[in-house]
């Protein structure tokens, strides 16, 4: 028995929601970016962004929504993954030559992306 | 290393998830705004600028604290922008406008990094490195 009402996802704040979801995915980066480091090549984006695109494909796809893919998809997903640092990694891997790993990486995370999108569809499929 | 500090460990940690709260939030509002592929596009674009403002300032000068940069770039600006909601917006769109969004992001997206860069430059160029500011303030032309 509890003395407070057992809390509604329903009511919250979508803006609690997202940002609790912010907070959690953008730790989770933090300590990802920790662990694996960024050089000579960004494979800590390319995770994140891999492994973020994979969960917010089966939240999708299992038929998540409402407050739950506000909290999961736009929070913690989103923030998790991260256009930005991509961006930034890629343009600076160019400009001190290392065109090579610059190319590899612009490709690796779009076909990382894709391929995490493709199985968390099947994987949604087999469960559903 | 004050870095691997306990306390300062913690701070960065903090510093993170607020910025991860406030920059979830502003994408959720510009998607809220801009509903669809917008939305996304937008967030990305101006988040790179931003960011790439933020760490080429790094790079040639280094005035802003470390501490600035955590809340800033790792916090805020990365959970602004998305990586994921990019991917999933391009595949569930047709093939046309899958590959229109995929090259517009990232044209667009690079391009805000060196508008950043080309921003910090002119900054450091105008203001001044660490130091500079002091030497502006015995004698040197006031700072615009």
């Amino acid at each position: 028995m509890s003395l407070l009402p057992a809390p509604d996802p329903t009511t919250l704040d979508p803006a609690h929601l997202v940002g609790a979801g912010g907070a959690l995915g953008a730790l989770a980066r933090h300590e990802v970016a920790r662990r694996i480091g960024s050089r000579p090549f960004p494979f800590s984006t390319l995770v994140v962004n891999v492994l973020g695109t994979f969960a917010l494909g089966l939240a999708t796809f299992v038929g998540l929504d409402g407050s739950a893919l506000l909290f999961v998809g736009t929070g913690a997903c989103g923030a998790f993954t991260t256009f930005s640092s991509f961006a930034f990694e890629t343009v600076r891997l160019w400009e001190t030559g290392e065109r090579a790993r610059a190319a590899a990486n612009a490709l690796g995370n779009l076909v990382g992306a894709g391929a995490a999108l493709g199985a968390a569809w099947l994987l949604a499929a087999a469960l559903g | 290393m004050t870095e691997s500090h306990p306390l300062r460990r913690i701070e960065t940690y903090a510093l993170v998830a607020i910025g991860g709260f406030a920059g979830a939030n502003l994408r959720y509002l510009a998607a809220l705004l801009a509903p669809g592929l917008a939305g996304t596009l937008a967030a990305n674009v101006l988040g790179s600028l931003a960011l790439g403002f933020v760490l080429y300032e790094a790079i040639y000068a280094g005035v802003l604290a470390p501490e600035t940069r955590s809340v800033v770039s790792t916090g805020f600006l990365s959970s602004f922008t998305t990586y994921s909601t990019f991917a999933l917006q391009s595949a569930q769109s047709p093939p046309g406008l899958l590959v229109a969004n995929v090259v517009g992001t990232y044209a667009f997206g690079f391009a805000g990094v060196l508008t950043g860069r080309a921003l910090a430059r002119r900054a450091v160029d105008r203001w001044g490195g660490p130091g500079d500011a002091d030497a502006d303030e015995s004698g040197g032309e006031p700072a615009p």
